[in-house]
């Protein structure tokens, strides 16, 4: 090494002066550059209007401004407000945990660049009861809520107050193809249970999809079962770390008696234990394929294109014969910092955003369903979604996860053991009662 | 150098001589800064974690903090999923230190050895060092995993998951974890080589020594002390092992290691008391296996600096 270093000591002595000169040429750059930046500085921050930053989960487009998605609003809103606000979006990870945690994790450090943010409604809670979220102003209230179907308005909801701006609501319905209803002899215009599915699906040698890998959407399902039987898996959710774990109730061994009876049948997928959104699809989609409960974004996905003619929907299976189901619910709420050094114009912006317009718009481009009725009734959307009115119906009567402060802790343990679903039995709802309490109370690891 | 010290310390414990003590203000006086920014930036985020896990403290729950003495430690030591995890962490650090140990070994020998290409050869065998480990992690994943790898293509394994149960995915994250980190150790066996003594060599080989027994008479009972300070250096660092398994498996298959469970209640739970509980008894952890091995081979640190 030191040899070296000194075979190439006459090298750098040749180029010195060289050097020397490009240096000072770089200083000069720099210096240039710098001056440049502060004069601009200067300049924006006297009359540019405020940046609102809105953090956005991924859609079509990302950050693209020209795909329709939420880049897009933000760019027609900034030019709408007449100069009030320019908005800017910043991307979330894919995941929902991972959106979550980045958000928490710049909240809790009481970041002020956060002024926007699209919040899965399930966190709502969470971030309400910590204090992130600006309080909604009095006189917007009526006007967020306006038309905006019951279910969207129950997860932006926190004790009795709106802490948040339903932006768009999702549900899942009950896919199925007609071939397998009509050979089975099944009425579909009548509600139809999570037992008649899966008897109409062994008998006909066809599927069930669900999505039940260890993952956020297995809860989505095991929420949806139980508050379809009637019960809820959290009860005083407002309590907080001592809420009551209500899974050891008639809805909870309902639940996993639905559960035990799909994996132990027939129409169970092969790889249940591991199927998301995209496996359960492509189940669906295979020859064999029989019913799938999902979120409406499937009918355009390229993979049913085969079958379109041949998909059926109708509401949620129900949990008990004698009690409507709860479809599952899901979408994206508008959040405001309360770190944030511009509030009203960061409401201002969630108001523009959320007008039925953009709502229509954002519906079309990225195949998010609206959270105001209102969209459902228009021809182009009605176009576009033969089965518009099936999920603004499912929408307005879904059961959100339910509403506490714990509920990333509630799903992580929920889903650690209910999963791997070919093992749930008759213990599992009182296993996973104890496991969730014990957890929230601190007396168990996650 | 070693000799000299000893007779200066032992008349010491006599009254100090001016001198010594007018040494001693200075060494402080030169040492004081560095020490104080040493207590800030490490001390004072110990004592912090130390005093957090007293509490039951969500951070998205500030109302419901409350005082719970030892009871986050009691949660953790009698949970299994602690138990789970350290084990996994102690087999994953025994099974990469060991490997490593071997051919970290064979490394630096070739290093020691080599005369044509020197240069190009411990390049060669360092660059996986430099490589970030993050970076690394996902190269071996993309590697192994179904859609994107090339191993199961060029090995003959069709479509083995090679992610879907614990022993092949532990298999990967030791061969990443080795890949990534043989250099380090044969980078500080390579100093104890250059310790030993060569006119020994060269004794040892007039008496009729094989190769084996130098090796094992001469080499290795000379460069102990370098052996033995690598071998702490990478229990430490494999102790705390994160980047490999949260990028490989994120803990799945129950490869979860301790430094992933303190993640995962301080970062995604935001459980500042349970999380700080357990990285206190990950720092006990590294602290009773630094101290054991300094008391039980007595490892002497200042060897590896070629101090004495």
């Amino acid at each position: 090494m030191v040899r070296k270093g000194a075979d190439r000591q006459p090298e750098a002595r040749a180029f010195r002066p060289g050097a020397r000169r490009s240096l000072r040429r770089v200083g000069l750059v720099v210096s240039g550059v710098l001056t440049a930046s502060l004069l601009a500085a200067c300049g924006g921050g006297d009359s540019g209007p405020p940046t609102l930053t809105w953090y956005i989960n991924p859609d079509v487009g990302n950050v693209d401004p020209t795909a329709g998605g939420q880049a897009t609003l933000a760019k027609e809103c900034s030019e709408a407000s007449n100069g009030a606000y320019d908005m800017e979006v910043q991307l979330l990870p894919v995941d929902a945990s991972a959106q979550r945690e980045q958000l928490v994790r710049r909240l809790a450090a009481q970041d002020s660049s956060i002024d926007l943010m699209s919040l899965d409604p399930p966190f709502t809670a969470e971030f309400a009861t910590a204090g992130f979220l600006a309080p909604v102003p009095e006189d917007k209230k009526q006007l967020f809520t306006q038309g905006v179907l019951d279910g969207a308005v129950e997860q932006a909801t926190w004790e009795d107050d709106l802490v948040a701006v339903p932006f768009w609501a999702n549900t899942q319905l009950l896919w199925y193809r007609k071939s397998v209803v009509e050979e089975a002899g099944l009425d579909m215009s009548k509600p139809v249970t999570w037992d008649q599915i899966i008897d109409a699906a062994v008998q006909t040698d066809t599927t069930v999809g669900v999505q039940a890998n260890r993952y956020e959407g297995y809860s989505v399902w095991i929420n949806a079962l139980v508050e379809g039987g009637g019960g809820s898996i959290v009860e005083n959710a407002e309590a907080g770390q001592d809420a009551k774990i209500a899974l050891d109730t008639p809805a909870g061994r309902e639940a996993a008696a639905i559960i035990q009876k799909l994996t132990e049948s027939s129409a169970a997928d092969p790889a249940i234990s591991t199927a998301q959104e995209t496996e359960s699809l492509a189940t669906f989609a295979r020859p064999n394929g029989g019913f799938l409960v999902i979120w409406p974004y499937i009918f355009a996905d390229p993979s049913t294109e085969g079958i379109r003619n041949d998909i059926g929907w109708t509401r949620y299976p129900r949990t008990v014969a004698d009690q409507p189901s709860a479809p599952p619910l899901g979408g994206i709420n508008l959040a405001v910092s309360s770190y944030s050094e511009n509030q009203d114009l960061a409401y201002q912006a969630a108001q523009c955003i959320t007008s039925a317009e953009h709502q229509k718009d954002y519906m079309l481009a990225a195949g998010n369903p609206a959270a105001k009725a209102v969209v459902y009734d228009d021809p182009e959307v009605r176009k576009a979604y033969p089965m518009a009115d099936a999920i603004r119906d499912s929408i307005d009567v879904a059961a959100p996860r339910v509403p506490t402060p714990y509920w990333s802790d509630v799903s992580s343990a929920l889903q650690r053991a209910f999963h791997s679903p070919n093992s749930v039995s008759a213990q599992t709802p009182a296993e996973a009662a104890q496991l969730i309490t014990d957890v929230l109370q601190g007396r168990a690891l996650l | 150098m070693a000799t000299a010290t000893t007779e200066a310390a032992a008349p010491a414990k006599a009254p100090d001589s001016d001198r010594s003590r007018g040494e001693n203000r200075l060494g402080w006086k030169l040492a004081g800064p560095a020490l104080a920014v040493m207590l800030a930036v490490t001390a004072w985020p110990i004592l912090q974690a130390i005093y957090l896990s007293t509490f039951s403290y969500r951070l998205t729950d500030p109302d419901a903090r409350s005082f719970v003495g030892l009871g986050n430690y009691v949660t953790v030591l009698t949970d299994s999923l602690w138990w789970r995890d350290f084990g996994v962490t102690v087999l994953l650090t025994a099974v990469t230190v060991v490997v490593e140990l071997v051919i970290g070994f064979v490394f630096a020998m070739v290093m020691h050895r080599i005369i044509f290409g020197r240069g190009i050869i411990r390049t060669s065998i360092l660059v996986p060092y430099g490589i970030i480990t993050v970076v690394s992690a996902y190269s071996w994943q993309y590697a192994f995993s179904l859609d994107s790898g090339f191993v199961n293509s060029w090995f003959g394994f069709a479509d083995f998951d090679w992610f879907g149960g614990f022993w092949s995915s532990f298999f990967v994250i030791c061969l990443s974890e080795i890949w990534k980190t043989t250099p380090f150790i044969s980078l500080l066996l390579l100093a104890g080589l250059a310790q030993v003594p060569e006119d020994m060599q060269e004794a040892a080989k007039v008496d009729g020594a094989t190769a084996w027994q130098r090796l094992w008479k001469v080499t290795i009972p000379n460069m102990k002390g370098a052996i033995l300070v690598a071998v702490l250096f990478r229990t430490l660092d494999a102790f705390r092992i994160f980047d490999n398994v949260f990028v490989m498996t994120g803990g799945a298959n129950g490869t979860e290691t301790l430094s992933l469970l303190v993640y995962r209640q301080i970062i995604n739970r935001v459980e500042m008391g349970l999380g700080s509980a357990i990285s206190v008894l990950l720092f006990l952890s590294v602290l009773l296996i630094a101290f054991s091995f300094v008391k039980l081979f007595r490892v002497d640190l200042a060897t590896a600096r070629g101090e004495r």
